[in-house]
């Protein structure tokens, strides 16, 4: 269990968050241009990384907002929280 | 040629002070090349080098681990066996799975001690009593054993069982495969090991994978933190860790790696004497030989290779215990750890060949792969043997994430995780 500072409300349990997986992973702009190969990359293949990996989370159970993390999945130490649409610190 | 464990066996050292058992396994040193490396010495892996080297007669494998032998999943279930899934592909599977572990201890001349105890899963609502019929019918027609049993039927299968209807979440009734049960989760690994050392197996601990070499479409081999290690087949199965060693070769699996949480309690005389699993308010228990009780818990929703677990997922789980089972309020919990269970998007597993020749995956077993292990173990070893697969792993294959093909059990497996 840890803390997880929220950009918008500050720093609340982990209990009041829930994760949205892998950040970044952009839509495809031409989606009916797209290959089978290409979407199962998009749709399921993860990095799954044992390590510093960006992700998603949203404050479920406070300000319900959407903001990305960088953590350490061996772990759990969370090096940085941005807010979504700005630039992923360099790790 | 290993000593035949018997009675007659047993009599003999325990004559002479049991200090002349023959050692279970050898300790060698890895060689410089190898028919097949197994990258994971847990049950699933130790299987498969058991069956590759018993059906397929290709005994000059490694199987390489990076800890010592069942120390990560194998060692970290709750040891709970059953068959009863909703899909065909996966009843094809898991009791092909069943069938061996009914005859395994003889097999392995090694006692798993494998206890066909039931196992019963819970109807908390109407949807539930739905969905657990279905899978009833379903589980029949695909001749997996299973029964319907109403709410009284259950109070007298297992009679601690909260049945009060002023609960959070009544008891509407349940399934029941007797069939399933548990077993002793170290000794399978023990029990294959023995069996694969036996037919020249090297199992080869204290040895981590640093990466994997290929030339450009087929793998050469492992390095190794006891140096690099040839090979023309690699077979992987490394639960949670297998992205980690996909990202070595350079591809990219459908996984997420989560800790799972199990705990048992302090010992008690005989009280519970089945497997109970309730998949609306997530509990389910059984009773070691031992007297414990072992509880498994939910997954955390994140990704994480820490093997521990947040707190409140436990405590969750206690809280549907306690409401079930009213008569554990004062017991005390011993222990609780996690493991890394690796996730696929289908809850199903993958045994597969992968886009780089002579590279193989069994992975994604996710939270309820012990169950499987004796037959994982023999289907992989058809695939690495023939580079095809069995047609009981063909639908377990890689490709469905791209063709669409997936096996969904999320709902279907009859745990909510």
């Amino acid at each position: 269990m840890f803390l997880i500072n929220c950009p918008y409300c500050g720093e609340r349990d982990q209990t009041e968050f829930s994760c949205g997986g892998e950040a970044h992973i952009e839509r495809p702009k031409q989606p009916t241009e797209l290959s089978d190969d290409q979407w199962a990359e998009y749709l399921f293949m993860r990095k799954n990384i044992k390590g510093v990996q960006f992700e998603r989370w949203n404050h479920a159970h406070g300000c319900r907002k959407w903001f990305n993390m960088v953590r350490d999945t061996s772990n759990d130490k969370i090096h940085a929280v941005y807010k979504m649409g700005e630039t992923p610190p360099v790790k | 040629m290993k000593n035949k464990y018997s009675i007659f066996s047993l009599i003999k050292n325990a004559l002479s002070g049991h200090e002349n058992w023959q050692r279970a396994w050898r300790d060698p040193e890895p060689k410089k090349e190898y028919d097949a490396i197994i990258i994971g010495g847990g049950g699933h892996g130790l299987a498969t080098a058991y069956y590759l080297a018993k059906k397929h007669k290709v005994t000059n494998i490694a199987v390489v681990e990076k800890g010592w032998i069942g120390g990560g999943n194998t060692g970290r279930n709750t040891t709970i066996i059953r068959s009863n899934y909703l899909w065909d592909a996966s009843a094809g599977l898991y009791d092909h799975a069943l069938k061996i572990w009914e005859g395994l201890s003889q097999e392995l001349n090694y006692n798993v001690m494998f206890s066909q105890r039931g196992v019963m899963n819970l109807a908390h609502n109407l949807q539930d009593v739905r969905d657990l019929k279905r899978r009833t019918h379903a589980n029949r027609l695909n001749g997996v054993d299973a029964i319907w049993l109403s709410t009284e039927e259950v109070k007298k299968f297992c009679p601690i069982i909260n049945t009060s209807p002023n609960i959070r979440y009544p008891v509407l009734g349940g399934t029941l495969q007797k069939r399933a049960g548990t077993a002793r989760h170290d000794a399978v690994a023990w029990g294959y090991a023995r069996g694969a050392d036996a037919m020249g197996v090297d199992i080869i601990q204290n040895c981590e994978v640093k990466g994997i070499k290929r030339n450009g479409n087929q793998v050469e081999g492992v390095e190794t933190t006891k140096g690099f290690i040839k090979s023309k087949k690699i077979g992987v199965v490394a639960a949670g860790h297998s992205s980690v060693i996909a990202n070595m070769a350079g591809i990219r699996l459908p996984l997420e790696s989560k800790p799972l949480q199990a705990l048992v309690s302090e010992p008690v005389k005989p009280i519970i004497d089945t497997v109970v699993m309730s998949n609306a308010v997530h509990a389910y228990v059984s009773q070691s030989d031992k007297g414990e009780l072992v509880i498994g818990a939910g997954t955390d929703s994140y990704v994480s290779y820490t093997q521990k677990g947040s707190h409140n997922i436990v405590e969750e789980t206690l809280r549907a215990i306690l409401e079930l089972y009213p008569i554990f309020s004062r017991m005390k919990m011993l222990r609780q750890w996690g493991g890394i269970v690796d996730i696929c998007p289908d809850a199903s597993p993958i045994i597969s060949k992968t886009q780089i020749k002579g590279l193989y995956f069994n992975c994604g077993w996710g939270t309820g792969g012990f169950k499987a292990t004796p037959g994982s173990g023999d289907l992989f070893a058809h695939t690495i043997a023939n580079d095809e697969p069995h047609q009981l792993n063909a639908a377990f294959n890689l490709n469905r994430f791209v063709s669409g093909d997936l096996v969904d059990e999320h709902g279907a497996a009859a745990v909510a995780h």
